[in-house]
């Protein structure tokens, strides 16, 4: 059983590592055929490696991980960058509509 | 130097992390003054980083979700976004995108997709970029000539005002771009540009600004914000396909996104200190270089093709960097000068 997933784990390693060359190959084409697999044995941080074990095994939660995680740190960033721009002195609430 | 390096979890492989962030910054910075994604700027800057392509698309999508979020964000305390506006336009883009999808995947099944669709989006970069010109010129003459129509300035292409004499009920006024129309105008444009899109697999952003412009008759300003709104909504349900085809790098987005958020603050602020048509000029020549790289996709010279993207990318968000900077600048320097005239 063991050397069975060890198979599958290298045949998922060489097959990333051949991704970029076959997309290429393929113009870009056929991506949507292939099946990748990340190798999570060589993860160390406890958080990218739940990710990249959801990204193996549960597509439907990885997917909606991937929108909360983008439009909270997106959100993160907006508030964070309106923080340090407020203090430019700068005035960020009025414009002028000029076309010409 | 490994220390530059950034390990990717799911393509298992090391990429250059300050490549990343200055691709992210860039299209930040070019995406908050012009008010799209700016996905044709990305792939190339992620090929040369040698990204695995297989993740380019939908980590590109998610990043430009994330960057637009920041940007509208901005654009909205300046009162760009016209909520109203970009929720009736949502209506048609969605409808629009999946026609446009079904239309590529109906020409697949006839064989005859293949370089169409390149071509296609040639010949609409071309239309965009010549009316952009166009446009432009006329205000110009019309300028020279003494006529000023309008609150906002001289105008040269004002298509809008014919398109806004269609009363069809029902009516809606959208106040922050401060117009009434029909809301089957914007309703059949954001269908039209949708089908494009679609067609095209591109975001819509290129196509959208300037229809918001010329046919539903936005003020640039709102035009960009209102984009930009949409293209965060369609950015984050984009992100959410491409992760179920498990074609995203979400350490990638993250790191892009840091750049981004910086980028789009500046390109952002900048349209504050641009005219109108200083964006719709610069704007012509994104579409412009946008097109000649893909004709020389389409002829096989993809190197030359990134250099094209590359630096166009380069040296316009240089020009609103140095926009932001003088603009924000002389602000500062007139503040200053209004509060010692008051001391006195």
């Amino acid at each position: 059983m063991m050397h069975f997933a060890k198979k599958i784990v290298l045949g998922a390693v060489a097959l990333v590592t051949a991704v970029p060359s076959l997309v290429w190959a393929g113009g870009g084409e056929k991506v949507d055929q292939l099946i990748i697999v990340a190798d999570t044995r060589v993860i160390n941080n406890a958080f990218v490696k739940y990710i990249a074990d959801l990204y193996n095994t549960n597509t439907l939660l990885f997917a909606v991980w991937a929108v909360v995680l983008t439009a909270v740190y997106g959100a993160f960033l907006g508030f964070l960058m309106d923080f340090i721009m407020a203090r430019t002195g700068l005035d960020l609430k009025s414009r002028k509509l000029v076309e010409h | 130097m490994d220390w530059l390096y950034i390990y990717m979890p799911i393509a298992g492989m090391d990429i250059l992390w300050p490549g990343l962030v200055l691709i992210g910054f860039s299209v930040g910075v070019i995406g908050g003054f012009f008010g799209m994604g700016g996905a044709w700027m990305v792939t190339p800057g992620l090929n040369i980083l040698g990204f695995p392509m297989a993740f380019a698309i939908g980590t590109d999508i998610a990043h430009i979700a994330g960057k637009s979020m920041v940007s509208t964000m901005r654009h909205s305390k300046f009162g760009n976004v016209d909520y109203k506006l970009g929720f009736v336009m949502i209506i048609g883009t969605m409808i629009g995108i999946e026609c446009g999808a079904q239309l590529i995947m109906y020409l697949e099944r006839l064989g005859i997709v293949g370089g169409v669709v390149r071509w296609v989006y040639v010949v609409f970069l071309a239309l965009i970029a010549t009316m952009v010109f166009y446009d432009f010129y006329k205000a110009e003459q019309k300028k020279r000539a003494g006529i000023v129509e309008g609150e906002k300035g001289t105008e040269g292409i004002t298509w809008y005002k014919t398109l806004h004499k269609i009363r069809i009920p029902p009516m809606m006024h959208f106040k922050a771009a401060g117009f009434t129309c029909s809301a089957w105008l914007p309703i059949m444009v954001s269908f039209a540009t949708g089908v494009l899109a679609g067609f095209l697999g591109i975001g819509g952003g290129l196509l959208r600004m300037p229809a918001l412009v010329y046919l539903i008759g936005c003020p640039t300003h709102i035009a960009v914000g209102t984009d930009l709104f949409e293209v965060m909504i369609s950015g984050l349900y984009g992100a959410f396909t491409y992760s179920m085809k498990g074609r995203i790098e979400l350490v990638a987005v993250f790191v892009m996104l840091t750049g981004a958020a910086i980028g789009a603050q500046i390109g952002t602020v900048a349209t504050k200190y641009a005219k109108g048509y200083g964006i719709r000029i610069l704007f012509g020549c994104a579409v412009l270089a946008c097109m000649v790289s893909i004709i020389l996709k389409q002829y096989g010279f993809s190197n030359s093709a990134a250099v094209v993207v590359l630096g166009a990318i380069s040296i316009i968000s240089l020009y609103i960097c140095v926009i932001m900077l003088r603009g924000a600048a002389q602000e500062l320097r007139d503040k200053k000068a209004q509060q010692a005239a008051s001391r006195i």
